[in-house]
């Protein structure tokens, strides 16, 4: 099966400072050679700290953004050699999602506007039919259809963010980049979210390139995963791998760092010291040496490959085939005791049983938050 | 524990007065206590009241807006009812609150070293350089390095971690005896909160403090709490100690909480979603305010709002139906 994105050395360096006479003096490295590659129905997450690089490969891969070097390969098209018609053309079939549901929506249109505005730009639907696809379309994202006549400030976060989906959704695209779409929501909130991103991708087919910070987040939705550091990939493997078996010293920092529900939660921490070195200036050798607690001297000067094992597992570390196991710093399996369990699978049964209520429930009058 | 707790809060009720003549209730008979010592965490989701119990405990609302009642001691002092000149005189020294976003809460103006300082001088008096060698001292003990050098800095120059490890110096600057951290960690990489959460375990076991950490997520409660209050839409549904709230909770809102977080420790093919949405403040339901959103209401539940009650002695729940075990078995 050929893939449906495939990125190949993308490198981004945004000048940070000029001289008087506009020459760049300085650069942030925010990507750096980064390669990967998506099939069409499968989730991609790209995890990493503030600033590694993650939000910038998202908008390259849109050409939202223009990169320095490297190809971004969409359906077997070289998206950097569109023209500006054919690139409109291109992003009917891949669209972005953001992290506020409050800054992405036009306050002064009204929600039908909002999800016509696609419909008619890209003329995919006669004018007389698109009041029935909005219906369609807020539908499919669990909002009712009478709801098209009001406005973003009308609704909650959770539900702001699902107008944005179902805005994502009107062009029918193959990919959907999802930039930390729940992590400005409530807890409750964030996992009707993730349901129906879920439910959405089986029912229609989707790809997701999902950037996340949350490492549980990630190993809830994703098939596979790359760990960015710095502007470059220092991990990726199928979820299940990463999560069972991580490799690169970050990775498992990172995994090891993530309070666990689960009071006295067995398991040793890789405690990172010292603070994330600034991208203007990355380390010299492998960019993650100034934190590693792995580091040798190798480390300082070379920098590591990112090689794939048989199974498709990559990582980008000189030790890989030292480091001790990870087994200590892995969650012990915890989860719920079986009554817990049993109540937690009665209250989504039972949830789910009344279907979306409350969804058109609020009225006129936002919450008081 | 028959030790008298450091800050008892009892019947607290909170209404603001909107500019249009709306009320709303925002916290609503919440009864809670800590010990020297404690870490009690104040659980709950946007707009359910838990920053506004924290705000009330520092004396920090509108009075013109803001109508409290009910009575919260610290230490044998009614807080609700000590003349601000006290209050001022508590507040940074006794009582010591770390805001989720340190940025907005450090003076872009002034050094950290100057912001730190005043604090000192203002509740411990002494002289500027006695200040001043205690301050360094302070952003040692937060694990700031070369303090000596970065206590005259300006706040922009420090990254998002260090500025929050400065609010902590600050909030530590005079050994409070009560801490009010209010999302501490949220605008953090989970890096560095983890570098925070272990400083504040290392600095509750150094100074015996009682903390009060109001948070959403429940990894963190789980790891730096003893005890751990759930609110909803202005009330405490659940109190019970961590253990006990994470393995046999006694509220169908903290089940659908639990229910409803991804985890690294087990596989979940479909996360617990909490239909609905929190009721209207300026006219709260009669009966039991989860019950619009809850898998098993009664009706009952919807006639009058239910008590909070001992399921067992340590562990209260405001729900008629509890304990929950029975609706399973």
């Amino acid at each position: 099966m050929t893939a449906l994105l495939e990125v190949e050395g993308l490198v981004k360096h945004f000048v940070a400072e000029r001289s008087l006479f506009g020459r760049a003096l300085a650069h942030v490295r925010a990507v750096d050679g980064v390669s990967f590659s998506l099939e069409a129905g499968k989730t991609l997450a790209l995890v990493g700290e503030s600033g590694c690089g993650k939000s910038t490969v998202s908008r390259l891969v849109l050409r939202l953004i223009e990169p320095d070097a490297g190809t971004v390969r969409f359906d077997g098209r070289d998206l950097l050699a569109l023209d500006a018609d054919d690139l409109r053309a291109f992003r009917r079939e891949a669209q972005i999602i953001f992290q506020d549901p409050y800054g992405s929506l036009n306050p002064r249109m009204t929600v039908g506007q909002i999800l016509t505005e696609p419909l008619a730009l890209h003329d995919l639907v006669p004018a007389a039919r698109r009041r029935e696809r909005v219906e369609e379309l807020l539908r499919l994202v669990g909002l009712e259809p009478r709801l098209a006549r009001r406005y973003p400030h009308e609704f909650s976060g959770g539900q702001r963010q699902r107008i944005a989906i179902a805005r994502a959704l009107a062009v029918e695209p193959k990919l959907i980049i999802c930039d930390e779409p729940v992590s400005a929501l409530d807890v409750s909130i964030r996992s009707q979210i993730l349901n129906l991103l879920r439910e959405l991708q089986d029912r229609l087919g989707l790809a997701y390139i999902f950037v996340s910070h949350d490492l549980a987040v990630v190993k809830h939705i994703a098939d596979r995963v790359a760990v960015m550091n710095l502007g470059c990939i220092v991990e990726e493997a199928d979820a299940d791998a990463l999560f069972a078996q991580p490799r690169h010293p970050y990775s498992r920092a990172l995994l090891s760092a993530i309070p666990l529900p689960q009071p006295h939660a067995k398991r040793a921490r890789v405690m990172l010291e010292g603070e994330i070195p600034s991208a203007l200036n990355p380390p010299a050798g492998c960019r993650f040496h100034t934190r590693c607690p792995f580091v040798v001297d190798r480390c300082r000067t070379e920098v590591p490959e990112l090689l794939a094992d048989a199974a498709g597992h990559a990582t980008a570390c000189h030790r890989v085939g030292e480091l001790p196991s990870a087994d200590a710093i892995l969650p012990a399996a915890g989860g719920f005791t079986p009554a817990l369990a049993k109540l937690v699978a009665a209250f989504s049964r039972k949830t789910e049983g009344a279907g979306q209520a409350g969804v058109g429930i609020q009225s006129a009058t936002p919450t008081t938050t | 524990m028959s030790v008298s707790p450091l800050i008892e809060i009892r019947d607290l009720r909170i209404r603001f007065h909107g500019d249009d003549g709306r009320i709303t209730h925002a916290v609503d008979s919440v009864d809670l206590s800590v010990a020297n010592g404690a870490t009690l965490g104040l659980v709950g989701e946007s707009g359910c009241g838990k920053s506004v119990t924290s705000l009330a405990i520092m004396g920090l609302l509108p009075k013109q807006s803001a109508e409290i009642s009910g009575a919260i001691r610290f230490d044998g002092l009614d807080l609700l009812r000590t003349p601000d000149q006290t209050l001022r005189d508590l507040r940074g020294n006794r009582l010591a609150m770390i805001f989720q976003e340190p940025m907005t809460s450090l003076n872009p103006s002034f050094t950290i070293g100057d912001q730190i300082i005043e604090t000192i001088l203002r509740h411990r008096g002494g002289s500027r350089r006695s200040a001043r060698e205690r301050a360094v001292e302070l952003l040692r003990r937060v694990h700031i390095p070369s303090p000596e050098r970065r206590i005259d800095e300006y706040p922009h120059k420090l990254s998002g971690g260090m500025r929050q490890r400065v609010m902590i110096a600050m909030a530590l600057a005079c050994d409070p005896q009560l801490l009010i951290a209010d999302e501490p960690t949220t605008a953090l990489d989970v890096t560095l909160q983890a570098q925070i959460l272990e400083l504040m375990r290392e600095l509750k076991a150094a100074s015996g403090a009682a903390i009060i950490l109001i948070t959403h997520d429940l990894g963190v409660v789980a790891e730096v709490c003893d005890e751990v209050a759930v609110m909803y839409a202005g009330e405490i549904v659940e109190r019970a100690p961590v253990d006990e709230l994470f393995s046999a909770p006694q509220h169908p809102y903290t089940v659908g909480l639990l229910g409803s977080i991804p985890r690294l420790d087990h596989h979940t093919e479909q996360l617990a979603t909490i239909e609905g949405m929190v009721p209207n403040m300026a006219q709260p339901p009669a009966g039991c305010r989860f019950a619009a959103r809850c898998p098993f209401v009664l009706d009952a539940c919807t006639r009058a709002p239910p008590p909070l009650v001992e399921v067992t002695p340590s562990h209260l729940s405001r729900c008629i139906r509890a304990p929950l075990e029975r609706l399973v078995s």
